[in-house]
């Protein structure tokens, strides 16, 4: 395949329109809004469900997600996200934006950049747990719903990575 | 009322399923389109020096805000049946404050980490494996975590219960703030690249 030069990206009010809509679609059709995370808590358990069943039954956080017989693997969020992935490479494909890179500023070897990903991924998966949610679930459906607490963890978001900027700026600039 | 359409039967489990498939297409889609799928672009949002994650976010809450409320007065959709996640407003602010840091960290939130992986980007995958192994961490480690994931529970609250205002006054609030915001990120993405071309020259 020759290698087009990618596309710029869309106006972010474009975007975000129809980011908006496809949540609105969400609460019409569904009655709920969009999410990410969860999709991770299903498919941990179903996997632990195969390897140590009675490990997954005697603790309330993975049965939380056991249905009655069925996997949790068929769940709203987990094909959710498998679209997400989807609807993600189409559209950088189509903007000829897809390419195998790491993501970082010029001052931070590949090495210690995929450490600070996998660093993040952790206080994400720990941080949504707690928050009962992602920016995706909490911040972004629950904040359309004028929903308190996702409020009240949207502004913890903001203020948690303006508050630790200072300390990763060797990583982005 | 005929909305939302899952709720009153108009179909199945099953087809729910394809639903989520089609929605999750729509959601990554419209992430990969306002640059979400680069951690650079996404980070660059806490140094001030672009604020698209700001603008983009802010327009899709208040698009779907107001799509919710007027479909909900002109009694279209029953707001009632929408699921609002409880509110635990302890863990949920430290919650936030964690996935905060980790935002800054890695560069991504879960759901960008779908889209930067789906576009050959290797940190968003790795990314993505340790959401994993925090939730891995959190889930192993509950019984201990449990008596402050179970903090501070409120039920089901808005912010026009919080407040006793009226729900289309919060609308109106949220979206005069989102203006003054869009208008601010502008003017500091001015600045910004102002100060750049100065110190370059």
């Amino acid at each position: 395949m020759e290698s087009r030069p990618a596309q710029p990206y869309w106006n972010p009010y474009l975007s975000g329109i129809g980011l908006g809509l496809v949540l609105l679609a969400a609460f019409v059709v569904m009655g709920r809004g969009l999410g990410a995370s969860g999709a991770v808590a299903s498919t941990i358990t179903a996997g632990l469900n195969t390897v140590a069943p009675g490990h997954v039954a005697g603790n309330p956080a993975y049965a939380e997600y056991l249905k009655d017989g069925t996997s949790p693997l068929k769940d709203w969020l987990v094909f959710e996200v498998l679209g997400v992935f989807v609807g993600g490479y189409l559209s950088g494909m189509l903007a000829h934006r897809v390419t195998r890179t790491i993501e970082k500023g010029p001052n931070i070897t590949n090495k210690r950049r995929l450490v600070y990903a996998f660093i993040g991924g952790v206080l994400m998966g720990v941080g949504a747990k707690f928050g009962r949610g992602c920016t995706s679930g909490q911040a972004l459906s629950g904040g359309a719903l004028l929903n308190a607490g996702s409020w009240a963890f949207m502004l913890m978001v903001f203020a948690g990575a303006y508050a630790f900027a200072y300390f990763m700026r060797r990583q982005w600039q | 009322m005929t909305a939302p359409f899952f709720k009153y039967g108009f179909f199945g489990e099953d087809i729910s399923l394809v639903v989520a498939f089609a929605i999750g297409i729509g959601f990554g889609f419209f992430l990969e389109r306002a640059g979400f799928n680069s951690a650079k672009k996404l980070a660059a949002q806490f140094y001030f020096k672009d604020l698209t994650v700001f603008k983009v976010m802010f327009t899709a809450i208040v698009t779907a805000m107001l799509g919710v409320y007027y479909l909900s007065v002109f009694g279209v959709m029953d707001l009632g049946l929408v699921y609002l996640t409880p509110t635990f407003l302890l863990p949920e602010i430290i919650g936030g404050f964690i996935l905060g840091i980790g935002f800054v960290v890695g560069g991504y939130c879960p759901g960008t980490a779908c889209v930067g992986a789906a576009t050959g980007r290797i940190d968003a995958l790795v990314l993505f494996v340790g959401i994993f192994a925090g939730v891995f961490g959190f889930n192993e480690f509950y019984p201990l975590l449990k008596g402050l994931y179970l903090a501070t529970p409120m039920g089901q609250l808005t912010l026009p219960q919080v407040t006793g205002l009226p729900y289309g006054f919060i609308v109106f609030a949220v979206v005069l703030m989102a203006l003054g915001g869009f208008w601010g990120a502008e003017w500091v993405e001015k600045k910004m690249a102002a100060r750049k071309v100065e110190a370059s020259s």
